[in-house]
């Protein structure tokens, strides 16, 4: 009970003091609004942020649920070839380091849809800890199951559907938590470097925007939301983890 | 030497690993049908080595071999590791059932052969378990369990009970014995246990340090199966004191 009471207080408690802070001092809300005040702010300009809220949640789920799909699909493929992983890992290895700020202006240029452009950013940010999870995964089956799966005749696929994939379940889930925090953050960072362009936009555009015209209390809005964001998908993942491997992973029981 | 056509049969047979490391040297050996053969060693003799290759997961480097693996699949044999090696994402009703699903049982057609063979180990309790709610001794009765289900003619067990306590050890001891004799099973038993090879098999092997090879057969002329008050007779220590001499002397000269 006090361990979930206390984090929960710690926050209350933050606020409180930020909201003492600002009307003591005499901050002015240009820069830095009151928590109400940006409660406020959100309350009123809520519809039209709900449909930039949607269009960056469209480009985080999509590309993690790509990165998923890619980083899955990859890593059975380096699974079952040594020689495909060591030709290939190094490009998926130059993906991740490159910092994503400095690629996304090219990705642009040669990408006609900005939607897409912003998809492919949000991938490659998120797509390389499910790969690298995953493949470690698939490789870390118990060596004395896999002779037993041998010595009674297992296909191929009996073999990758009961025994690897299991076995990389965990290692997956694991990738899966970072990549969530991930593909939010290249969704916002892509759309940042983008600019405010379009019809359709995200919480990155509607910061720049509210930060050229000195609106802080709507940038501070904005931000909210992506935290409630964030840690929504931290908790989502969070559960799914607890939920699929409680029962057996070492890492989630009791 | 030649052993003879046995229902397991090694003959000169030598092993060397990749590397270029020599693991079994002129190795012959044989087990009858239904016969209880022990391999004792030190570790690192070449025992588990054998088991590989009678299970055809190996290929010897030179000799001949024969057995029913190396005839007609692996389905025949069951292989028992030391550690319980069961699938921890798994229920002990779809641990036991994962040898017939192999084949093809579906989990209707598994569910009789599969109940009827937990409860014979003592677990039908606990189809529904998992693997990490269980206890070391059940953790292994659920591995035998699986190596018995699909009704092999040969049991290849690579010292199964050396994890376990004294206790748990013992009335597993007794159940293998009781499991083996109403299935008429040939069992080749890895063991570093003295007391173990002699109470269980019919015959003990001796092997020598690596490259490891058979120095010594004591066949253990006892009625059989064993009846627990065996462990407290003469004959018991006498069997003991023989195997313990010839490991001594196996051991003699080599580096511990």
């Amino acid at each position: 009970m006090s361990s979930r009471l206390l984090p929960v207080l710690t926050m209350v408690a933050l606020l409180l003091g930020w909201e003492a802070l600002v009307r003591f001092a005499h901050i002015p809300p240009y820069t830095l609004p009151a928590p109400s005040l940006v409660a406020q702010t959100l309350w009123q300009n809520f519809p039209s942020l709900a449909s930039s809220w949607w269009f960056t949640l469209k480009i985080t789920f999509g590309a993690l649920a790509l990165a998923c799909a890619g980083g899955v699909t990859i890593a059975a493929v380096f699974a079952l070839s040594r020689r495909v992983e060591a030709a290939f890992f190094p490009v998926a290895v130059l993906l991740q380091v490159t910092p994503i700020v400095a690629i996304a202006p090219l990705i642009l240029i040669y990408v006609e849809s900005t939607t897409a452009a912003l998809l492919l950013c949000a991938w490659i940010v998120a797509f390389f800890p499910i790969l690298s999870n995953t493949v470690l995964g698939l490789r870390a089956a118990d060596p004395n199951l896999r002779d037993l799966f041998h010595l009674y005749g297992a296909t191929p696929w009996q073999r990758l559907r009961l025994l690897l994939l299991p076995s990389a379940l965990p290692y997956f889930l694991a990738g899966l938590k970072i990549s969530g925090g991930l593909s939010l953050i290249g969704a916002v960072t892509a759309e940042m470097v983008a600019g405010a362009a379009g019809r359709e936009t995200g919480l990155a555009s509607r910061i720049l925007e509210a930060s050229f015209r000195t609106e802080t209390p709507k940038m501070f809005a904005a931000l909210a939301l992506l935290v409630v964001t964030g840690v929504l998908i931290f908790w989502v993942f969070n559960a799914l983890s607890r939920r699929l491997l409680g029962r057996w992973h070492p890492s989630e029981r009791a | 030497m030649n052993v003879g056509a046995g229902h397991i049969t090694l003959q000169q047979v030598d092993k060397r690993f990749s590397a270029g490391l020599l693991a079994l040297r002129d190795v012959s050996l044989r087990v009858e049908e239904g016969e209880f053969v022990a391999l004792l060693g030190p570790s690192g003799c070449g025992k588990s080595t054998i088991l590989r290759l009678v299970a055809g997961l190996d290929a010897p480097s030179r000799g001949t071999m024969d057995a029913p693996a190396l005839r007609s699949g692996g389905r025949s044999t069951a292989f028992v590791f030391q550690e319980p090696t069961l699938m921890p994402w798994a229920s002990v009703f779809d641990n036991v059932w994962l040898p017939l699903r192999l084949a093809g049982v579906s989990r209707g057609q598994a569910d009789e052969p599969v109940r009827t063979m937990l409860r014979n180990v003592g677990l039908g309790e606990f189809a529904d378990a998992y693997p990490a709610e269980l206890s070391g001794g059940m953790k292994m009765r659920t591995s035998i369990a699986r190596s018995l289900v699909t009704q092999p003619r040969v049991l290849l067990m690579d010292e199964p009970f050396a994890a376990l306590d004294e206790i748990t050890r013992s009335r597993l001891n007794a159940d293998l014995l009781a499991w083996c004799a109403t299935r008429r099973l040939s069992v080749l038993f890895v063991t570093h246990s003295v007391f173990e090879s002699v109470f269980l098999s019919q015959r003990v092997l001796v092997m020598s340090p690596r490259p490891g090879c058979i120095v010594a057969e004591v066949v253990v002329d006892q009625p059989y199966p064993r009846d627990p008050a065996f462990r407290t007779s003469a004959a018991y220590l006498a069997a003991c004191r023989e195997v313990s001499n010839a490991l001594e002397a196996a051991q003699a000269g080599a580096v511990p």
